[in-house]
């Protein structure tokens, strides 16, 4: 964790003084409903279908379990118990009241909390890799250079009124997992043949209703000059990006209306003004950010018995004498739900919020004190929210494995599933979203009912499937490697699928791409029935198990697909009665 | 009733009537044209057009540190209370604040925040330059 400073801590309660005075004034009739939703908005506070939504920041998705258990007791307390993580690495509450919020607000600020930026057309919560400092692939820790561009956007008085809202990643390993190419910016750490640390800088990226991938604007930006860059791209968008018209308002729009060179020679014309100014970074503040993260103090690892070269995913034979070592249970949460770790003797644990029957990254307050507990026993009081909406324990040493599972079954977060076709990626949808067309949790829950045997599941090898509620895309379903989107066709929910994204260059030579649509959409009822056709065209046209569904389309392409799927809609038991929607 | 703010407080109307030039901006102005007015004039105003219109946070900043503009910066338009902080970093130092707004309550929001971290106009160096 970053640990606030007594300035840090400061801006943040002034923050919840300064909304306590505006909703004050709203509710006195003193400030219009205009002018208060682009206030609230910017503090996470979205009026929605049935009440109020709430959007806390998870800073780069790092969570300490005193907050964590803090989220709970302001669910409790102000909300209905429980607490939804969205793709932004960020906690929604849905239920809270206007008038508390300031409350809500005074109480995260006392642990080091906030809901700044959390929506509104403004910079918003920085995202990055959810095994940041613990890749076991890691170039930097991007942690660090999160922190350091969330204080340079807090408030930032000159971009505070952006043409947009506006998505920053940062990746921090050679796998890209924080999905930078598609982001308004996305930031790649790199070295150079030196050593030196600096950046390749995408900007454009974005999905949304015009999907686009990001165009690289710089190879190697040296880290000095960060900041200062950050500051070119921003200050052309405050200027130039479109205000007329809402769907046009993204720099991706900007990026491409001026071409890609042009728009890069616009940013360094720029940034020959700002280059070497008061901004550029120094090692100073660096090393400053970098000491104010708490670390964990890993045990050596001769006493823990591993040894470093071999298979470090939780395989050392000095662990497996636990009896539950040897269950099939375990062995394929293991494989699915533990990762490498830097350091020998430890692995990275994600919990899985993907349980069948429970929507996406929903979390109850009592399983929130529960996983605060996982954490400070198994892995150093922290934990992360992933962009998958999953929780991550980063830090457990290889012998708590055993134990850490049958406490995490007993809770229902070890769901063997991570990189599987049930963790899926899922927005709120039509159940709470005023934006949405059409729900997304049913067809989430449908389909993990139907793909709900694990040896088939694991058959099907790894697979991403997101589902969006509408074309805002919070569920990421353009780079799912199958895509489900939410559409509404004459007050009806239909929906359209698509197939072959990927959220990022996590494997070698699979980048980032964006999926595309099979054909005309479908009613909810037969959403699952297309899903296992897709799934029966790749298993019969697959090399190998270790050729994935996307490896697949991306390498016969989406006609197979589209063809299976559509010579096949009329046939099988489970697809009787279906109607297809003119597209 | 428009109010006018200047160096903090509220001004009264007959201070409003320039001795000389003024150069109203709007947000898509090119700067590198008036440039050479700037000089001259009595007073640069900027227009917000809307609540949500950001260009002229960036607009104020580049006359200040890129053209050297010394002079009064009146921020003009919809201008809320809740604008002046950000406007005072970026280099205004005039706020015509638009109809409907409390200005004797709204002085108080010069002070909304106490530190920034970002360099701006008002406080050139970033807070990790002065940590």
């Amino acid at each position: 964790m970053y640990l606030y400073d007594e300035i840090d801590q400061r801006i943040v309660d002034e923050r919840v003084q300064q909304f306590r005075d505006q909703t004050r004034r709203f509710l006195a009739g003193k400030l219009s409903e205009d002018d208060f939703r682009a206030l609230r908005l910017r503090n996470g506070l979205y009026i929605q279908r049935y009440a109020p939504m709430l959007r806390i920041a998870i800073p780069y998705g790092l969570l300490s379990t005193r907050q964590l258990r803090k989220l709970a007791d302001i669910s409790r307390k102000y909300d209905r118990a429980y607490g939804h993580f969205s793709t932004r690495q960020n906690l929604q509450l849905n239920w809270p009241r206007l008038e508390q919020v300031p409350e809500i607000l005074a109480e995260l600020a006392s642990v080091q909390m906030h809901a700044i930026q959390t929506s509104g057309n403004c910079i918003r919560n920085i995202t990055t890799d959810h095994f940041a400092g613990v890749a076991h692939d890691e170039i930097v820790d991007s942690f660090v250079w999160c922190e350091i561009i969330r204080q340079w956007s807090t408030f930032n008085p000159e971009f505070s009124y952006l043409p947009r809202k506006f998505k920053i990643a940062v990746n921090g390993s050679i796998a890209d997992r924080a999905a930078v190419a598609v982001h308004d910016i996305g930031l790649h750490a790199l070295k150079n043949p030196n050593g030196e640390i600096g950046f390749k800088v995408l900007v454009g990226g974005g999905l949304g209703r015009t999907p686009m991938i990001g165009h690289v604007m710089r190879e190697f930006l040296p880290w000095q000059h960060l900041l200062t860059y950050l500051d070119a791209i921003l200050r052309v968008y405050n200027r130039y990006g479109r205000r007329d018209n809402l769907n046009k308002a993204r720099i991706k729009i900007l990026v491409k209306e001026r071409g890609p060179d042009k728009f890069r020679e616009e940013i360094e014309a720029e940034w020959a003004h700002l280059k070497d100014g008061p901004a550029t970074l120094i090692a100073e503040e660096t090393e400053r950010v970098e000491k104010r993260f708490t670390r964990p103090q890993y045990e050596k690892s001769e006493k823990l018995g591993s040894d470093p070269n071999r298979d470090k995913s939780g395989s050392d034979p000095d662990f497996s004498t636990d009896p539950d070592f040897s269950t099939p249970a375990f062995a394929a949460w293991r494989k699915r739900n533990v990762h490498p770790h830097k350091v020998p003797g430890y692995a990275a644990v994600t919990l899985s919020l993907k349980k069948t029957g429970v929507p996406t990254g929903d979390v109850t307050a009592d399983q929130m004190d529960a996983i605060a507990g996982l954490a400070d026993r198994y892995s150093f009081g922290e934990l992360r929210v992933s962009h998958e909406q999953n929780l991550i324990l980063a830090d457990v040493r290889l012998r708590d494995l055993a134990a850490l599972w049958r406490e995490a079954r007993a809770l229902g977060l070890a769901t063997p599933n991570i990189g599987l076709l049930t963790n899926i990626i899922c927005c709120p949808g039509g159940d709470f979203c005023s934006l949405a067309n059409a729900k997304s949790i049913p067809v989430a829950q449908a389909i993990q009912e139907r793909f709900d045997d694990l040896d088939y599941l694991y058959e099907i090898g790894e697979l991403d499937l997101n589902i969006s509620g509408c074309m805002n895309a919070c569920g990421h379903h353009h780079v799912g490697h199958i895509g489900i989107l939410g559409v509404d066709k004459n007050g009806e929910e239909w929906y359209q699928i698509q197939i072959g994204g990927n959220q990022g260059e996590i494997r070698d030579g699979t980048r980032a791409s964006l999926g595309k649509v099979i054909g005309p959409s479908f009613a909810r009822a037969d959403v699952t029935g297309v899903i296992e056709r897709l799934i029966e065209c790749y298993l019969e046209r697959r090399d190998s198990e270790a050729e994935r569904f996307v490896d697949v389309v991306q390498r016969i392409g989406v006609e197979p697909f589209k063809e299976h799927v559509y010579d096949n809609a009329h046939q099988g038991t489970s697809h009787r009665g279906r109607e297809r929607a003119i597209a | 009733m428009t109010t006018l703010i200047k160096g903090r407080r509220i001004v009264a109307e007959s201070a409003q009537s320039p001795e000389g030039e003024v150069l109203t901006l709007e947000p898509t102005d090119d700067l590198a044209a008036v440039a050479e007015r700037l000089g001259r004039v009595a007073r640069v105003e900027v227009n917000f057009p809307k609540f949500g219109d950001g260009r002229g946070f960036s607009i104020a900043r580049l006359l200040r540190e890129r053209y050297g503009y010394k002079g009064e910066l009146r921020a003009v338009g919809q201008v809320g209370r809740d604008h002046l902080y950000y406007l005072e970093s970026c280099g205004f130092d005039a706020f015509l604040l638009r109809d409907g707004e409390d200005a004797a309550a709204a002085l108080a929001s010069f002070n909304d925040f106490s530190e920034a971290y970002q360099a701006s106009v008002a406080q050139p160096l970033p807070l990790f330059r002065r940590r």
